[in-house]
Order: C-alpha cells, then structure tokens, then sequence
C-alpha cells in the first residue's frame, strides 16, 4: 500500500517558487491500477518522482507499506527503488546494449549472478513476447516492442509497484492498446500494484480501477473509475472526460431552456429517450451537444437539451426524464459559471 | 616568386627525394609515437576530468562544491586560451623536472599534455552531456548510484561519440607536434621548418605537408569506421 500524505513539493526558479505540488493525500491499495489524470503541468510527474524519491517532497510523507520513505538515507532508497520501478514515455533503453543486456542491467545493479540474470532476463523477454529479440539492439525494434524490453526490465527485480510515466504517450492507439493489456496481465498475474500517469481519458478507462484527477499540483477528484467518470465534479473532470464538451458554453443560446442529462450507467439502448419524450409528453427537445461513452456496457456521460416552450414544458420534461433509472437531470440555467466552479 | 619556383627544380627535388628517404623514415616515427603517447596521456588525464565536469555538475549526478568546479572550468579555460607556442616555454621547467631536458620529441610531449588534457577533458564533457537525461534518470530509478552511473551507463552508451572526439584530438595533437617541432621537439614538423623555412628548401616542406596530411586522413579514417562499427544506434547491422 502506498500512502500519500499531505505531500507538497515546490521548486525555486529563476521566477521565484512554483509549487508543483499542494497538499496531495491519496491512498493506493495492493493490487490497484491507480491512474493520475491530468492535464501537462498539472504536477503528474513530479508527484511520480516523489513515490519512488527521485524528487525529495518538500512536504508531507510518502509511506510505501507503512515505511516513510523521506526517512531513508540514500543507499535505502536505492534499494527501495528494486520495488518500485519504473517505465517512461521514451522507454530509456540502453542503446547501445542488447534488449537482453538492458534487462539485465538492474538485475547487474543487484548484484544478481550472472548466469541467474541472463536466465530470468529471458524468461522476461518471454513474458513480454519478445523471447527471439534478446540480441537486438534497441534501434532495431519498434517503438511498441522497446516498451515491451522496458517493461520487462522493470520487472526484473520483481517489485511490488509498477510507475508507469505516461508509458504509452509516444505509442499510437494499437500499441497503446497491447502494451495497456500487457500492464493488465501483469497486475493480474504477479500481483504488482500499477501507477499510471497519464493525459489521456482512454488509458485510465481501460486499464485502471482508481483514478485521482490532478490540476495546478492538487487533486481535485479521487475515486472508482467508473463513479469519477460518471460524474464528473470538477471542472478539470469534466474537461478531462468530455473534451469535446469543454467549450459547451458556446452551444447555449441566449434564453433558452437547458436541461443537463447525466447518464449514470443508464441502459440507453432499450429505449429512444428523447423520441419517446416527444411522443410521451409533446415535448420537441432538440440536442444542444452531447457526450457519452460506454464503460462496462452503460451509458455514461451527458447530453444538453434545449427545451421550448415555457416553464411548465421544462418542469414537464425534468420530471419526465427524472424517472427514467440512472438518468438525473439538471436544470441549467448560467451553464457558464457552474462549469467554472 | 622566383625563389620558390626554383625549390622545385629538378636537383632540388631529386634532393628532397633523398631527405625524404633518408630522414623521413625516423621523423614520421617520432611524429606518429609522440602523437600516440602524448594523445593516451591527455586522454588519461581528460578523462576523468570530463566525467568530472558532467558529474559534480550543479545539476549533476553528484554534485561537487561549486568553488571545486568553479576552480576547474577556469583552469581548462585558461590552459586552453594560452597560445600553444607560448605554453611550451611556459612549461619548460616543468618539462625538465620530468624528462631532463626540455629538447627532443620525448621533451615535446609534456607540453603536448599539459595543451591537450583541458581539451580532452572537453570532448569527454561534450560526449557525456549528449547522453539523453532521460536514460540517467532511468538508471537512477533502479537504483544505480553515481559510481555505477557513470561505468555501467555514460560511458558505455557515449562510446561512439568519446570514439569521434577522441579521433578529433589525436588529429588535433598530430598538428601541434609540429609546431613543437619548431621549438625544440622532433619529428615531421621539425624536418619542415629545418629544411623549408631555414633553408627555402620548399619541396621538403611539402613533402612534410603531404605526409602529415596523409597521417591526419588515416587517424580519422580509422577513427571514423571504429565508431561507425561501436554505434549500436544505427540500424540493420
């Protein structure tokens, strides 16, 4: 178990202080795929660097297992890091060594055997899929494959904590999506708890259980997936999860009636909601903008409603769509300033 | 003009064919092995004076207290912006405590040192400051100290560009032993200023020139192709 307690960690430039990170408490269990989900300068890298002490918090603790790893002297750390390793965007492999050679070197730096060092890097190599690759070179391979050789060589010292920084940023969406799988099997098999730092919505919702939303260096949302996704509280949430929806101001149009619909897991395709409005209650709603995705085959997401008519067709439609299961509605009046809360 | 043209007469060059055979031989000897010996010495102290540099850096891997560094980077830079001619009669004394006397090829190759050790510490800086942050921060992540940061990644993974820099000096160094050659040292340079400048026997000193220039194209052909074949970085090999 990893715990984040009330970790600060600021810089000094040129500029004066810049505090990266404010106050940020989080809890991952054993076992966990945890996401932190933010936008570029939100702070997600340093807080990674903070968990495996590559950035010293200027505040606050790290506890891995209940050990409070700002206590540890230097050698300590070092040893720490055998069980938290990590992958990179840029993958980091030794370009002049072997993929065989790259995922040894950690097992090199424990004062591994030799021999005991090749025959579980190979065994690695297999785990990732690229037993017949052990004597190439890096530069040999694909961009997918060198992040399979640096998975494998994190690995190596069998940790308990996988740190995955922006792991699949540089990869396109069906490498991404393989090397994402791979992660999920090896969370799965070896137990290894997973950190996955990122800004991209479709990494943490295809991989991760837990995710904790980053802006401006504190968390503005924590939580299950599916429960943050679904409803998004804070602005950066919302911006995160519906991108598209970010500038949904601009749909509004000068006094109209909006109805916010937030689908919470709703089963949408048994019914056509809106058309059975318009046959149920006479109500021609017509759909300002909307952004859905299924996750675990439910709807989730909104959609914005303009509704005609007066007060009485609004009040009609709220209370109509209100019964539907999992569907809550909003009346949205200054769009604008909820969204900026 | 007229002089010059006359250098390359016939009897003239049959002349220069005889120093050519006669005392070449030895000169291209004791160019080639003070440029070896004096290049293997700089590098020797470069070296680790260039991992210096990069490691005990401000943002280094094991940052040093910066009046260390500070006191190093001013002496690189001082010993590099004295003159090569000047510095060899600045450390005569230097080179006679060391070798005995301060004429010779063996004498030339102190203050070849003392000119080419600031620069090699330089190329050794170049070559390991080309190395991508993000694989040192790798390293650290696993846990590697400092020690093995700079044995187990830097300098494995700079060995191509240390293979070209290294090359750049030893051609560098091939031009200073002639001016050494000039003021008391042994060798090519010496045969050229000998017999070209005290004695207008110009076709000597082309001679010289070719030769040198012969020995300059065969150090970095050399050098060029072992770093070709060290870089793993290159594909389909």
């Amino acid at each position: 178990m990893i715990e984040l307690r009330n970790l600060s960690k600021s810089f000094m430039t040129a500029d004066g202080q810049v505090d990266a990170l404010r106050h940020i408490n989080l809890t991952i269990r054993d076992g966990d795929i945890y996401g932190i989900i933010g936008m570029s300068g939100a702070g997600k890298s340093t807080l990674v660097r903070c968990i495996n002490m590559l950035e010293r918090p200027t505040e606050g603790s790290v506890l891995l297992d209940g050990q409070d790893l700002g206590s540890l002297g230097k050698k300590e750390i070092r040893d720490i890091r055998r069980s938290v390793t990590m992958i990179f965007q840029s993958f980091n492999l030794l370009m002049q060594r072997t993929c065989l050679q790259n995922v040894m070197f950690p097992l090199k730096l424990a004062r591994v055997p030799r021999a005991e060092a090749e025959a579980r890097a190979r065994e690695l190599l297999q785990t990732v899929g690229l037993p017949d690759k052990a004597n190439s070179y890096p530069a040999q391979l694909s961009g997918g494959q060198q992040q399979r050789v640096a998975i494998a060589r994190a690995l190596a010292t069998n940790p308990k904590v996988l740190l995955c920084d922006e792991a699949t940023s540089a990869l396109d969406p069906k490498t991404t999506h393989s090397i994402l799988e791979l992660i999920r099997e090896i969370n799965r098999k070896m137990g290894i708890t997973v950190i996955v730092i990122t800004h991209q919505m479709s990494v943490v919702q295809e991989i991760c259980n837990r995710v904790a939303i980053l802006e401006n260096g504190e968390v503005v949302e924590e939580g299950d997936v599916s429960e943050v996704f679904s409803r998004p509280k804070a602005a950066a949430t919302r911006s995160l999860v519906f991108p598209e929806m970010a500038d949904s101001v601009s749909l509004l149009t000068e006094g109209g009636q909006h109805v916010r619909v937030i689908f919470n897991g709703a089963d949408t395709s048994r019914e056509p909601l809106i058309a059975k409005m318009a046959v149920d209650c006479g109500i021609l709603a017509s759909i300002l903008g909307a952004s859905t995705r299924t996750i675990g085959g439910k709807a989730y997401g909104y959609m914005i409603l303009d509704i005609p008519g007066g007060p009485d067709e609004l009040a009609a439609a709220v209370k109509y769509l209100s019964e539907k299961e999992n569907i809550t509605v909003q009346v949205e009046t200054e769009y604008g300033r909820k969204e900026g809360e | 003009m007229d002089q010059f043209l006359k250098a390359f007469e016939p009897d003239k060059l049959a002349e220069a064919w005889h120093v050519f055979l006669t005392e070449f031989p030895q000169g291209l000897w004791e160019t080639v092995y003070v440029t070896i010996l004096s290049t293997l010495f700089a590098i020797l102290i470069g070296l680790p004076l260039g991992i210096l540099l990069v490691t005990g850096d401000e943002k280094g891997i094991h940052p040093l207290p910066k009046p260390l560094m500070k006191f190093l980077n001013v002496l690189i830079n001082f010993l590099r912006s004295v003159p090569f001619l000047i510095l060899i009669v600045m450390v005569i004394p230097l080179t006679r405590t060391i070798v005995g006397t301060s004429i010779g090829s063996v004498a030339s190759i102190v203050p070849l040192v003392v000119a080419a050790f600031p620069f090699a510490a330089r190329l050794v800086e170049s070559s390991l400051r080309e190395l991508d942050p993000n694989v040192i921060e790798m390293a650290q992540s696993m846990g590697a100290s400092p020690w093995e940061i700079v044995f187990r990644v830097m300098l494995p993974e700079s060995v191509p560009s240390l293979i070209t820099n290294f090359t750049l000096a030893i051609t560098t160094i091939l031009g200073y032993t002639a001016m050494s050659g000039a003021m008391g040292g042994g060798g090519l340079g010496k045969i050229a200023i000998n017999y070209g400048y005290s004695r207008y026997k110009y076709a000597v000193l082309y001679l010289a020139v070719i030769v040198l220039v012969l020995l300059v194209q065969l150090f970095q052909s050399i050098g060029t192709h072992l770093a070709a074949r060290a870089d793993k970085r290159l594909k389909n090999k």
